[in-house]
């Protein structure tokens, strides 16, 4: 079955054209398209309904524990008001999910997981827990919007206080309405994602779209600004057959403590995430070979035209890191592209 | 949307513009660069290239996938729309002059759509 968020009918006014995304009735776009959506972003204000990311809580005496051993990442000097990102693993090193962990006290973990993973998610960690812990899927609990941009902050401060830093939250109110507040996001810009009851939803959707600079962006922009900004896609860069530290995200890997799957990690590495500039004409997306002279090195994992930086990129899984400038040619539809390789992210954006 | 009522139409969404009994340029109909959405590459035929009606001629992309485009009419390619290589947008904001190519010895055995029997199989498509 697929579920409607608490957006859909606002979804419909605007000419949103709908899709089933995780299960979700979700616009893939609107009417202004998927071009000028990704430039509102990196240059103005974008408004997404992100309420189908799951969500789910972590609270009692050994709830950092459970959450040090199921996940990757180390959140014992976490403080209160921050955000981390970890992933979890399957024992043999696969990913199970990826995911963001935000502390909202001593005891008390709020953790948002992708929607198309959320059941498996669930099980998964019921079947791990520990010691004094309550684990709840809260997901039907909240709904989520994303408000993306330089300006994003701007339109937000006019109705709250805002997060200061980066992987920063606040708890707050918006035209009283009880919000968690982050500065987070899926688009590699400055900006905030907003944490609400679903029944306050279309209320605060409605006032932030009443700024004029605020344009309501669909999932076609969330995944070319995700990927011109090199962020991972589970189900694309990683799944349950790559480890996190093959698709370099070392970062939020701690190989000095106790996690499931650190073990089977450590003693296999047999590829590297690379990003691909293409350099011929084409488009190279997910599922094309890679080839360095005549030899296939790996395959694409994303990849499509990015707008802002007008021009086609693609991730790719290889068997080892390569220089940037090595000369790559990748199999679209059985035409081979040249490309040359590129330090990720394609895209940064300055402070 | 916008369909002309001198052009002819394909059910695979290209329009056809007869200039001679057996000459003709070819484009995607509005219709088709909406659902499409914003255009970003165009992979054009190359001249000379033996059109057949139904089957792939070349493809245009999307930012969100890649799509065939299909010869309406059977024919020979005489000449390509190059200004389209380095500006795809230009078939999103005129479908109807952003013309892919042309064919001559134009053969037509499955017949064209006029814009209304179009327009309506259009609207059963949506649905």
């Amino acid at each position: 079955m697929t579920n409607k968020t608490p957006l859909y009918e606002e979804h419909l006014a605007l000419d949103g054209r709908i899709v089933d995304f995780a299960g979700y009735f979700l616009p893939v776009q609107y009417p202004t398209g998927v071009i000028k959506e990704h430039m509102a972003v990196r240059e103005g204000v974008g408004l997404f309904d992100v309420s189908h990311m799951g969500e789910v809580t972590f609270r009692g005496k050994d709830a950092l524990a459970n959450l040090n051993y199921i996940f990757t990442n180390d959140y014992t000097n976490l403080k209160n008001g921050r955000v981390r990102y970890g992933v979890m693993c399957y024992e043999d090193g696969g990913c199970v999910d990826d995911l963001i962990v935000y502390r909202m006290g001593e005891e008390d973990f709020f953790v948002v997981v992708n929607a198309s993973n959320r059941h498996k998610d669930v099980a998964w960690i019921k079947e791990h827990l520990f010691g004094e812990v309550e684990f709840a899927d809260v997901s039907d609990e909240y709904a989520q919007l994303a408000l993306q941009g330089p300006l994003s902050g701007e339109v937000l401060g006019k109705y709250t206080e805002l997060p200061q830093k980066y992987y920063s939250f606040i708890n707050t109110t918006i035209l009283g309405k009880e919000v968690i507040v982050s500065q987070t996001g899926y688009t590699g810009e400055y900006g905030f994602e907003i944490y609400c009851k679903p029944e306050d939803a279309v209320e605060l959707w409605r006032e932030l779209l009443k700024d004029e600079r605020v344009i309501p962006c669909g999932l076609g922009a969330r995944d070319t600004l995700r990927l011109e900004a090199s962020m991972p896609l589970y189900g694309h860069e990683m799944d349950e057959t790559v480890s996190p530290l093959e698709t370099g995200l070392d970062f939020g890997v701690k190989m000095n403590k106790d996690f499931i799957g650190r073990d089977a990690m450590a003693a296999r590495k047999n590829r590297h995430r690379i990003g691909i500039q293409i350099t011929g004409r084409g488009i190279a997306r997910e599922h094309c070979d890679v080839y360095q002279e005549d030899r296939l090195i790996g395959h694409t994992t994303s990849g499509t035209h990015c707008p802002y930086l007008k021009g086609a990129y693609a991730m790719a899984l290889v068997d080892e890191a390569y220089e940037p400038g090595t000369p790559v040619t990748v199999d679209v539809r059985g035409r081979r592209i040249e490309g040359k390789v590129v330090t990720l992210p394609f895209y940064k954006r300055e402070k | 949307m916008n369909t002309p009522k001198e052009l002819k139409y394909a059910k695979t969404h290209e329009w056809v513009r007869f200039t001679s009994e057996t000459e003709c340029e070819v484009g995607l109909s509005d219709f088709a660069q909406d659902a499409l959405g914003d255009l970003v590459f165009v992979n054009l035929p190359e001249v000379g290239t033996e059109a057949v009606q139904g089957e792939t001629i070349c493809d245009v992309e999307s930012v969100k996938a890649v799509s065939d485009v299909y010869a309406p009419v059977s024919g020979t390619v005489t000449e390509v729309n190059e200004e389209l290589l380095d500006s795809p947008e230009k078939i999103n904001e005129d479908p109807y002059g952003a013309w892919l190519f042309r064919l001559s010895d134009v053969s037509c055995p499955e017949e064209l759509l006029d814009a209304e029997a179009y327009d309506k199989f259009c609207a059963e498509e949506e649905h």
